[in-house]
């Protein structure tokens, strides 16, 4: 706000964003009077302790929940206004999610996976397919198609989870902990094709960890957030890979 | 999400838990069988006895006969529009186009002096309408109906018969029989002068009489038939030889009612004492006696009796219904156990569908589809299972008669409407249970689904 950057509108603006739980006689505010902007393109990492509410905003911003108060906009749209068939629509056409357990759905196939959020957006079989496959050789799946989950390794997996939340090409990826229980190599390599996203595919990104170093290679931008609140904004710079 | 791919998520999930869902789905097929059982059975046994009713002819047939002219018995009142008609040609022709009518026949009987092979007896003769071809007596009759309506060929009873040939009584079908009869012939109307004519009344210049002469005609006996038809009811069905009614007539074989038509004041023509009316329909039988009663005619059937068999067999329906209902709504709980197990075992599968933006509407219609297949499938299980239990009743009643000497009977039918009833049924009783269940996975909360481990 203090100074006009050359962005165009940002791509997610949240505005004394607040979420609020009611445990018994006591408040819980797991988002507290949160504002935020994250132009479009932009590589956002999300950093608190367990508890810190960054994965209450994720799921705000995922569409999975509703604020208690203020504003969350995404790509010109205020959420909080949209019924649940929109947000629905929002889920499946704007954002795509990773997960630290992946939650692919066991019974399917990587392909089936893949093709399920495709399911709900009523894309014909044909092209579901087409799609599925190439969005599984992108994330290097495509011998693995017919796999169940349970085949294949954890990094695999999240693989053919990212391989999932782009195959509707979303504008924002949101990633909640995707090397959580990954060991650190393969953390790196899914954090890899991550940025590669990023850089090719202009998406935006935000990436929610507890791991600083991570965050700190691999985002332009790093948000900190402690008891629901936003600490201190802190841009890090191309630098920080040289210090590990 | 699109029907198909609905149709197709849905029977892979099922397909997951191949025991359960199939236990599932057999409970439903025993409910649709048992449903299936019970009221095939009352449906067979009401067709059983509605074949027995119509078969017996008494429920599908009105007797007219003309109102008393003495006012002895009614005092003053006068019945309908007050002058009794008389039942003549033209009240028979009358009857013939009311509406459900299928035909009108004058009971013919008369004793007669029947020849074969050279033997005399005297047996008393009956007319039989063609209609008369569907009445039980003529289901396990030795040789053939009559072939036309105005055949000149006779139907014995057995135990004349047993008369004519002793030995081998079958053997005299295809053989000739005389029977001798009074032909009655009117008398030409210009007769001359009477005394009566000098009357100058009414009726006066219709004068109406006939001679009687003697003859005989030869008939082809045709069949032999045990029991009386119509069960004896009518006075015509108690006979040793029948012959058609319209043969009868052409040959204008003189009734006793004859006589007393002659006898009687207004007649012009030939009237009768009394016409059998047969309906298409026992229940249309109302319709037709109100009709004729109109007209000025009394009337007789055996109505009530079928009225009140109707009114048993919709309580019996209705009874074997709700215990065959039983089955289906213990089935109907145990849908709702299944997917109620399913939502909380697929807690973690529905949020991330939600996740990756399915609708709280497509996971109700997700939940919906998999009760609905289960009810199909199990509605078609049901109905092929019920089958089988029809057929061994069918079977067992057919083993139980037969040591009981008695024909084989259909008490078990299972119609189409009540397949296709029981198939939709099965389904609208499932979608019903899945109701609560998909609703409930429908609101499930995304964040706390993923959330649980």
């Amino acid at each position: 706000m203090e100074n006009a950057q050359p962005f165009p509108a940002p791509l997610v603006r949240t505005i004394n964003l607040s979420r609020q739980y009611n445990m018994g006689a006591s408040v819980i505010r797991a988002v507290d009077n949160v504002s935020v902007e994250i132009a479009r393109g932009e590589f956002v990492a999300l950093l608190g302790a367990s508890g810190s509410g960054k994965s209450t905003l994720l799921h705000l911003l995922a569409g999975l929940d509703r604020p208690t108060s203020g504003s969350i906009e995404v790509a010109g749209r205020e959420l909080g206004q949209l019924s649940a068939q929109e947000l629905a629509r929002y889920r499946r056409h704007t954002v795509g999610m990773v997960f630290q357990s992946f939650n692919l759905v066991p019974s399917m196939t990587l392909e089936e996976n893949v093709e399920l959020p495709m399911l709900f957006a009523e894309v014909d079989r044909q092209e579901r397919r087409t799609r599925a496959r190439q969005a599984l050789e992108r994330v290097g799946l495509a011998a693995r198609m017919r796999h169940r989950p349970s085949e294949i390794s954890g990094g695999e997996q999240q693989r053919a989870s990212l391989a999932r939340a782009l195959v509707n090409e979303p504008v924002l990826l949101l990633a909640d902990e995707p090397t959580g229980n990954l060991d650190s190599r393969t953390g790196e390599e899914i954090m890899s094709l991550i940025r590669e996203f990023n850089q090719t595919l202009q998406m935006t990104v935000l990436l929610v960890t507890h791991e600083a170093p991570l965050a700190d290679r691999f985002a332009r931008r790093v948000l900190q957030m402690g008891d629901g609140k936003l600490i201190a904004p802190q841009v890090t710079s191309v630098a920080s890979e040289a210090a590990q | 999400m699109k029907a198909y791919d609905l149709f197709d998520l849905a029977s892979r999930n099922l397909r997951e838990s191949v025991l359960r869902n199939g236990l599932t789905t057999a409970g439903i097929a025993v409910g649709v069988a048992s449903l299936l059982a019970m009221l095939s059975l009352g449906v067979g046994l009401q067709q059983l006895a509605g074949k027995r009713l119509s078969g017996s002819g008494l429920f599908d047939t009105i007797a007219v006969s003309p109102q008393r002219t003495s006012g002895r018995d009614r005092g003053g009142e006068t019945p309908h529009d007050g002058e009794p008609r008389i039942l003549d040609e033209a009240a028979r022709q009358h009857i013939v186009r009311l509406p459900n009518v299928v035909d009108v026949q004058p009971e013919i009987r008369f004793l007669s002096e029947v020849r074969f092979r050279d033997r005399s007896h005297v047996v008393s003769v009956g007319g039989l309408a063609p209609s008369a071809r569907d009445n039980e007596a003529f289901e396990k009759m030795q040789g053939t109906f009559f072939s036309s309506a105005a055949a000149r060929e006779a139907i014995l009873k057995n135990e004349l018969a047993k008369q004519l040939n002793e030995g081998n009584p079958p053997a005299v079908i295809g053989q000739e029989l005389v029977i001798r009869y009074a032909e009655r012939r009117p008398l030409p109307p210009s007769t001359p002068a009477d005394s009566e004519s000098e009357d100058g009344s009414a009726a006066g210049d219709e004068d109406y009489g006939f001679t009687v002469v003697r003859r005989e005609e030869k008939l082809r006996i045709t069949g032999i038939i045990d029991n009386e038809p119509y069960g004896g009811m009518r006075s015509s069905s108690r006979a040793g030889v029948f012959i058609p009614t319209q043969l009868a007539e052409e040959l204008n074989i003189m009734q006793a009612s004859d006589v007393s038509g002659a006898s009687r004041t207004g007649a012009s023509g030939k009237t009768y004492a009394s016409l059998m009316v047969r309906v298409s329909d026992p229940t249309k039988a109302q319709a037709v006696e109100d009709a004729i009663g109109k007209m000025g005619f009394r009337t007789f059937s055996i109505l009530d009796a079928s009225q009140g068999l109707r009114r048993f067999f919709t309580i019996l329906d209705l009874f074997l219904g709700i215990f065959g209902s039983l089955a289906l709504a213990v089935a109907s709980l145990g849908i709702i156990n299944t997917l109620v197990m399913a939502v909380l075992e697929r807690r973690r599968e529905i949020g991330i569908m939600k996740a990756i933006g399915a609708s709280d509407k497509d996971v109700q219609k997700l939940f919906f589809a998999e009760a609905g297949a289960m009810g199909l499938a199990g509605g078609v299980a049901g109905v092929l299972l019920g089958h089988a239990i029809g057929a061994a009743i069918n079977f067992g009643t057919g083993i139980y008669l037969q040591r009981h000497q008695l024909p084989p009977e259909t008490v078990w039918a299972a119609p189409l409407w009540l397949i296709a009833a029981a198939i939709s049924f099965a389904i609208v009783v499932s979608l019903v249970s899945g109701l609560y269940p998909a609703r409930r996975a429908a609101r499930l909360d995304p964040v706390q689904a993923l959330r649980y481990e």
